[in-house]
């Protein structure tokens, strides 16, 4: 294919790309970017992660390495379908903290530290000048390979040449749409468009380059597998240390590599799309990778030994004659290494501009923070970084001699910006990182990764002299770069990695633990870690300053340009002053400060800010001032509620003594009525027979009659009351007992013998146990027989069966002694079982034996006084009490 | 001081469609973990050590599994998001567990 044929196809594509950007972003100025934020741009814009290096480097690693190319999509693939864990996280906080950059992202969780800013920025530009000459050296050898091919013989053109174009190229379209204007988000719609174009070409076109090779070349699948069998490739060796390290090396490294935390969570973070982009991402990847290890095979057996596996994409369908799928392949690789740069190097100028370049201008102008042209500056500042970003990768490109494999080179870019991870994880999830501990383990980790991997990446004698390789720096021997520690025999990278990464973690985690952060850092952190949690996290840091509204909308249009007016009018709208300016209260002054971080990076925008509320900042009176306010109302807060608590305590309590007054209350009405009417019937009849003995007139034997009537009523009063009054003194506890030794048995015979003249005409069987009854109780003996006597007068009273007996079981267990009463008759219902007990309680009661009811009451309480209990035994086939008394009486 | 300060009671059951919604989570959380596991399986088996040739076979297992975790990925996704979007709030309880650290 004739050369100039080519150069002027890439030149259409790029018109092509050109046009579609330049539309797009005119859409989006009138603001029609609906379907720009679909979930299929984002997740096209995140094929950035494909550039170059895979498109034509995974071929070449196969073709090396076998199938551990894999690891390199493998683990990317594990971080989005796991985008639950990390990715969702960054995403929020990109979006609520306006997020411009990863290094801002750093910057901004440690108290906005500029100096966190720069280290990454350093970082991120010196890990990605590797990976950008390796873009640029791929569309150089792709150029080269069709030049090299072609009959008609034109001058092999010169390939450093060729990246300087391509380079300026590049430089020239990235400056074009990534700095057209100053986004209040770092937006590149246009950009992003195109990028997700160039996805789609590249993906078709190592789709169709695979396809060919599968069903053109061989024989369809089954046997393509036995070709791979054959080949080379089966002969690789899995070595576990690399396998498991370069997966997670990838996966770090997917969202830590500045271009693609821009795509991800700058560019149009959304967890909408985040969702899509879990699986759709990792199949972009899965079909990006389906055909590399046929293409490889394929190219081992068809091309001539020695010719560059990294450019079997191109040169396999070339060396059958496809050339137009050459043509597409080419194209293909070409839009994987622009798509790569351009966004690349939007990240990593805005990065440069925010950290580096206007801190700088800030300190050495400080009166710019207040008047002067800051857009212009920024602007200039962003297109001299990306200029800048792309004369450093030529450079490498030149000085590495173009000449390593490109996979090589892409995991060198990689292990460097891994270097983030553990400060970027340590910033969403532990509140206890602080500013020094990741400064310490970013540079730690840093300088590490540049000893053992990028400095050697110059080869021997490149940066770093054979002799420090063999012998270690100032001869010391366990500082050799590739056997840290005296450690050899590890793999290179795998060494690199290790080390880097694990002295990284290291000082990081002891650093943040032997520190203590700062205010605005301690608040920012809580911010980021609970970024889930409802409402702002951390207080207002701009509380004691007052700012000017006309100098704060003269910054901010030097910023925001014209959006400023419209930013002012709507707050003044909201404040209720449409028409003027609004105030600068704090609430208003931090969303500004946001809003300035979009453009120009948090730590900038929050040192303008501060250029006009006050220099002060925030100071720890500040943040202890809202803290103790805050403290003071859940103070204040807390105590109503405990107050309320014992308020409703109180109403409890209250309620249920009320409850209580009225039983009693009712009670005691029920007592005097009872009581009354105890009294009231013998007091009748005393009352009628001595009326009637007043009048004299009766004769003697009625006389007699009456009189014994009227004593009979009289002793039954007078019982009444020794009951009553015995009750009362049982009750009050005050009862003198007489304690001494008796026998049970002896205390059942007296109680029988006096229980005997109730109901003498009735005859009755008394079953008792003699041996078990012959024990001596200490217990007041009087009182005890009481209860006897009382059982067993109810017995007689009461028991309805023909021939009644009387059962007394006596049993002791354990210093106790159970006396059960147990006779014949009619059982105690159970409703009445707890009734008898009560005072004035009496059953049915057929042969009214002239008792108060109180009997059973006057029991209980004397058993209480002595340490035992009385109850009801049920079950006994009759009415069954139990009588409990201890041995021996304790007073 | 603020330790004090007491939380939201949190109910220690949920009903069905925070339920779902938690494990659908769970899944999703567990997912990378079981693919990791599955990919790094090869390293126990060794290929290169056997005299098979098996980079083929090897091959198909990895592409396999990969499009097994895409698939479930991709069933997963719809309810997250849905949960992403509205769910914050009944989650943030867990996200945020780390919240109490003490920061006085």
């Amino acid at each position: 294919m004739p050369f100039n044929v080519l150069v002027l196809s890439c030149v259409v594509y790029v018109i092509f790309l050109f046009s579609v950007a330049y539309l797009v972003e005119r859409r989006a100025a009138r603001g029609q970017v609906a379907w720009l934020r679909s979930p299929l741009v984002y997740t096209l814009s995140l094929s950035i992660y494909c550039t170059a290096w895979t498109f034509y480097g995974a071929v070449g690693y196969a073709a090396r390495s076998g199938l551990e190319f894999l690891t390199i999509y493998l683990g990317p693939t594990l971080v989005f379908i796991g985008w639950w864990w990390v990715l969702r996280k960054l995403v929020r906080i990109g979006r609520q903290h306006r997020v411009t950059s990863i290094g801002d992202l750093i910057s901004s969780r440690y108290g906005k530290s500029n100096l966190l800013g720069v280290i990454v920025t350093v970082m991120a530009v010196v890990a990605a000048t590797p990976y950008i000459a390796l873009q640029l050296q791929s569309v150089t050898l792709s150029f080269a390979v069709f030049a090299s091919g072609t009959p008609e013989g034109w001058a092999l053109p010169d390939r450093d040449a060729t990246a300087i174009w391509v380079a300026v190229g590049l430089a020239l379209f990235t400056v074009l749409f990534g700095t057209r204007n100053l986004d209040a988000k770092e937006q590149h719609h246009g950009v992003v468009t195109a990028i997700a174009v160039e996805a789609v070409v590249k993906l078709v076109a190592l789709l169709a380059v695979g396809i060919f090779v599968v069903w053109g070349l061989a024989d369809g699948p089954a046997d393509m597998a036995r070709r791979i069998d054959a080949s080379s490739i089966a002969d690789w060796q899995l070595q576990p240390g690399r396998w498991f390290g370069l997966i997670f090396l990838a996966g770090a490294a997917v969202i830590c590599l500045p271009r693609m935390f821009q795509v991800l969570v700058v560019e149009d973070g959304d967890e909408l799309h985040l969702a899509r982009a879990s699986w759709a991402f990792p199949l972009y990847l899965f079909l990006m990778s389906l055909f590399i290890v046929p293409i490889a095979v394929m190219g081992l057996e068809r091309l001539p030994v020695g010719s560059n596996p990294d450019m079997f994409v191109l040169t396999l369908p070339l060396s059958e004659g496809q050339g137009g799928l050459a043509m597409l392949a080419f194209l293909g690789g070409f839009s994987s290494a622009t798509s790569m740069v351009i966004i690349e190097a939007i990240a990593l100028s805005t990065m440069v501009s925010n950290h580096i370049v206007m801190p700088l201008w800030l300190r050495f102008r400080p009166q710019a923070a207040v008047s002067g042209d800051l857009r212009r500056i920024v602007l200039l500042a962003r297109r001299l970084s990306i200029a800048g970003v792309l004369a450093l990768g030529y450079g490498y490109y030149r000085l590495s001699g173009g000449s390593a494999a490109l996979a090589a080179i892409g995991l060198i870019s990689f292990a460097g910006v891994a270097q983030v991870l553990p400060a970027m994880l340590g910033g969403i999830f532990w509140r206890g990182a602080t500013r020094v501990g990741a400064a310490a383990g970013l540079s730690i980790g840093f300088v590490t990764w540049a000893y053992t991997m990028f400095l050697p990446s110059f080869g021997p004698d490149g940066a770093i002299s054979a002799q420090v390789f063999s012998e270690g720096a100032f001869g010391i021997g366990w500082l050799r770069p590739q056997a840290l520690f005296g450690i050899e025999g590890m793999d290179p990278l795998l060494h690199a990695v290790f080390w880097s990464m694990v002295l990284n973690t290291a000082a990081f985690i002891a650093a943040s633990l032997l520190t203590f952060p700062g205010p605005v850092e301690r608040l920012q952190g809580a911010a980021f870690v609970n970024v889930f949690d409802d409402g702002d996290a951390g207080p207002r840091p701009w509380t004691r300053g007052r700012a000017e509204p006309e100098a704060l909308l003269v910054m901010t249009q030097r910023i925001l340009g014209d959006a400023a007016l419209g930013l002012f009018a709507d707050e003044a709208k909201a404040q209720g002053k449409e028409g003027y300016l609004p105030d600068a209260n704090p609430e208003f002054v931090e969303r500004l400060e946001r809003r300035l971080a979009g453009s120009v990076g948090a730590a900038t925008a929050h040192a303008m800010i501060s250029e006009l509320v006050g220099r002060d900042r925030v100071s720890v009176e500040d943040l202890m001032a809202v803290a103790n306010e805050a403290a003071q109302i859940m103070e204040y807060s807390g105590k109503l509620e405990a107050q309320q608590e014992e308020l409703s305590r109180t109403a409890g309590a209250l309620r249920e003594a009320n409850e209580k007054l009225t039983q009693v209350s009712t009670q005691k009405d029920a007592f005097l009525s009872q009581i009354s009417h105890e009294l009231r019937t013998p007091m009748t009849s005393i009352r009628a027979f001595s009326e009637l003995l007043m009048e004299g007139d009766a004769p003697p034997a009625a006389v007699t009659a009456q009189a014994g009537i009227i004593n009979t009523e009289a002793i039954r009063l007078t019982r009444l009351l020794d009951d009553l009054l015995d009750l009362s003194v049982l009750e009050n506890g005050s009862v003198q007992l007489t304690l001494g030794l008796a026998n049970l048995g002896q205390m059942i015979d007296r109680a029988l013998v006096a229980a005997g003249n109730t109901r003498p005409e009735r005859a009755f069987t008394v079953v008792r146990t003699a041996l078990a009854e012959d024990v001596f109780l200490r217990t007041d003996a009087d009182r005890l027989v009481q209860v006897f006597i009382n059982l067993i007068s109810n017995a007689r009273k009461y028991c309805d069966a023909a021939t009644p007996r009387l059962r007394i079981a006596v049993r002791h267990k354990g210093g106790r002694v159970t006396v059960d009463f147990i006779d014949n008759g009619t059982a105690i219902p159970k409703a009445s079982q707890v009734l008898i007990f009560e005072k004035f309680t009496r059953l049915t009661d057929p042969t009214r034996a002239g008792g108060a009811g109180l009997g059973l009451a006057i029991c209980r309480e004397v058993m209480t006084n002595l340490g035992g209990s009385i109850g009801y035994l049920p079950g006994q086939g009759g009415a069954a009490f139990r009588v409990t008394l201890p041995l021996q009486l304790e007073r | 001081m603020r330790r004090s300060v007491k939380r939201a009671p949190v109910p220690l059951f949920l009903p069905r469609p925070d339920y779902r919604l938690r494990r659908l989570v769970d899944a999703a959380r567990l997912l990378p973990l079981f693919g990791g596991f599955l990919w790094l399986l090869p390293i126990l088996w060794g290929p290169g050590e056997t005299a098979a040739r098996d980079t083929a076979p090897d091959g198909i297992y990895l592409f396999v599994i990969w499009a097994m975790l895409i698939a479930v990925a991709a069933l997963l996704a719809p309810g997250l998001a849905n949960a992403a979007d509205d769910g914050a709030k009944p989650l943030a309880d867990e996200t945020g567990a780390d919240s109490t650290q003490d920061d006085a």
